[in-house]
């Protein structure tokens, strides 16, 4: 990790010293300048984070430029099922941070950055949609790659690369009815 | 205003006028067939007269699950796949993704590869750019102004098909280098083009379109977008450079030929400006684009005449790249890696872990989130479609505008449904 991105955690544990944010590397490699660091936040105290990291001048997070989920299901030595992963990016400061919110199995709930970055909006929505991860205090969520009605959350693992039947389950719209 | 019930929001017929009285609000779809959407996408609009009261965007409508398919396929598999997210330039998505492959094997690609692939990066870019702002021009009645650069960018095609045997479906990467080595003649081909066919096209657009009385009034000061609204929106590319966002990955987080040193040998990254521009409006992005083509066209021009020589792909020691074909065919050793690299209970060993590549693509950032179990094929493959992310806000920039405004912000975007639905 660079000595940038190396600062920014020592300043996250300054800041919040009751949360254990296990900074590590995303994967190892030979040249250390280049490993990406995630830090991990309790989902309860997202919000309070995500903010600190935007408007502090010192972090100055002003994008957010991915979020995404990842079903640790069947993944080796994981603890939790679910991890929502936000990349952030420092316009102005040129580096990022990886943040990630473990959550479980039944009812996975995070609460909504879009009222931090407007930009996670749609894959808040998307993660909603393939994960069925419900995004607290969200202004619209509901579903935007499948269709209103679809029940099931296709990027989970427990889910069937050929799916569940669905496609057999559509209605017939007949002459008669139509 | 009256509100739309949900139900409209969510189904909605093709046209109804609210039944609140007194009420003039129209609603109208806008797609999924519409010819200035391209591809299917679907607004509905709240009308009063020809302003818009309020736009609802509905996407999905081409997604293929394009993330579930990766956690299928192994990490050369997966490249045929991407070449179908942004169908505009598939170059450029190929070389994305075994970028952040790349990085998860953390494997250093050779300098003849590098080269190559920038090259190739930067044509897939002013082909992008060539058909977008054509179409922007096509979609305002400017019919020339589509056909003249698509007329160049078959010269793109011809090159591409000359270095992989596709024209449009390119799947071109490999792990740790190319499909294969490029032609002797490629090159003069390259520089040929950029120098000689090139330039009277960019120049024939900018005639057609720049000072273009019609296209100018439609474009200036339509589908506004501030600095700062583009960086919290999480804008990219010349989207968020025509706002006046200071951001080119090939600048900030520099890789291929872009980064100094990339030869081992201390020689310096390409020499190229990143143009920005500060009216966020279409005919900003519009400029962008024009600038970026012709920095493009120069980067080209630096690198095409000094490929070094050797080999495209790393040595296949440590089994994480495939053999050169003619070692497959002509020795032992080559067959039993490439058989070790393919067959169903063999393959892949990368390290367990996560890894964020991201390249400056013609749409903005093109990003892919991998994540690795040590198996064969990706446990998790995210992509991160610039179209997407660009997309959201384009309900608030067309609010308050004219039914007629919805064209040319929908072609400044340059949204392409496969890539946003996946």
């Amino acid at each position: 990790m660079s000595k940038a991105t190396q600062a920014i955690v020592d300043l996250l544990a300054d800041e919040f010293s009751d949360i254990e944010f296990a900074p590590a590397p995303l994967v190892e490699c030979k040249n250390k300048e280049r490993e990406q660091l995630c830090v991990r936040v309790p989902p309860d105290r997202l919000l309070e984070v995500m903010r600190f990291l935007h408007d502090d001048e010192r972090c100055c997070f002003g994008q957010l430029s991915d979020l995404t989920c990842v079903d640790y299901l069947d993944f080796p030595n994981a603890r939790d099922r679910f991890g929502v992963t936000y990349t952030l990016v420092s316009i102005t400061l040129g580096h990022r941070l990886w943040v990630k919110c473990f959550v479980n199995d039944p009812d996975p709930e995070v609460p909504s950055v879009t009222c931090v970055w407007k930009g996670a909006d749609w894959p808040e929505r998307e993660v909603y949609d393939l994960f069925g991860i419900r995004f607290t205090g969200h202004p619209d969520l509901r579903r935007i790659m499948t269709w209103e009605g679809f029940e099931a959350h296709p990027l989970r693992k427990d889910y069937p690369l050929h799916g569940r039947g669905e496609r057999e389950d559509f209605k017939v719209v007949t002459r008669e009815d139509a | 205003m009256t509100t739309v019930p949900e139900t409209a929001r969510q189904t909605g017929p093709a046209t109804y006028v609210s039944e609140a009285p007194g009420s003039d609000v129209w609603v109208l779809n806008l797609g999924p067939q519409h010819p200035a959407t391209h591809t299917t996408l679907r607004h509905v609009l709240e009308l009063d007269g020809e302003r818009i009261l309020s736009c609802t965007v509905h996407i999905g409508y081409l997604h293929s699950g394009f993330e579930k398919l990766g956690e299928h396929l192994n990490y050369n598999q997966y490249v045929v796949v991407t070449d179908r997210m942004n169908y505009v330039s598939p170059m450029a998505n190929n070389i994305a993704w075994h970028h952040a492959c790349e990085k998860l094997f953390d494997i250093e690609i050779t300098p003849r590869c590098k080269v190559i692939r920038t090259i190739i990066a930067e044509l897939s870019r002013i082909q992008d750019h060539l058909l977008s702002t054509g179409c922007t021009g096509l979609d305002l009645g400017a019919f020339t102004a589509f056909m003249y650069p698509f007329n160049a960018r078959e010269g793109i095609y011809d090159l591409f098909e000359e270095v992989c045997g596709h024209r449009f479906t390119t799947s071109y990467t490999r792990v740790g280098g190319l499909m294969r080595d490029i032609t002797a003649d490629w090159p003069a081909k390259v520089r040929r083009y950029i120098q000689e066919d090139l330039p009277p096209a960019i120049d024939d657009l900018e005639r057609l379109l720049t000072r273009n009385r019609i296209f100018v009034e439609r474009t200036k000061g339509i589908g506004y977008v501030s600095h700062d609204d583009a960086i919290n929106w999480g804008l990219t590319g010349p989207l968020a450079r025509a706002s006046g966002v200071r951001r080119d990955l090939r600048k900030d987080e520099p890789y291929l030929c872009y980064e100094d040193n990339w030869d081992g040998n201390g020689s310096s990254g390409v020499d190229f400006k990143v143009p920005i521009a500060r009216s966020g409006d279409c005919y900003a992005r519009y400029q962008i684009r024009i600038a970026e083509m012709r920095e493009s066209a120069k980067m080209v021009l630096q690198l095409v005449d000094n490929i070094p020589e050797g080999s495209v792909n790393v040595l296949p020691d440590d089994k994480k790249t495939l053999p050169d074909k003619d070692e497959i065919h002509f020795s032992i050793e080559g067959l039993i890696h490439h058989f070790e690299q393919i067959m169903t209970n063999r393959g892949f060993t990368p390290p367990i872990g996560e890894v964020y590549g991201s390249n400056e693509t013609a749409n903005g950032e093109l990003g892919f989130y991998l994540v690795s179990d040590g198996g064969k094929n990706p446990y998790r493959a995210r992509c991160r479609p610039p179209s997407l992310i660009n997309y959201q806000c384009f309900a608030e920039l067309v609010v308050g505008h004219q039914i007629s405004d919805v064209i040319p912000v929908l072609g400044s975007m340059n949204i392409i449904a496969g890539e946003l639905d996946r």
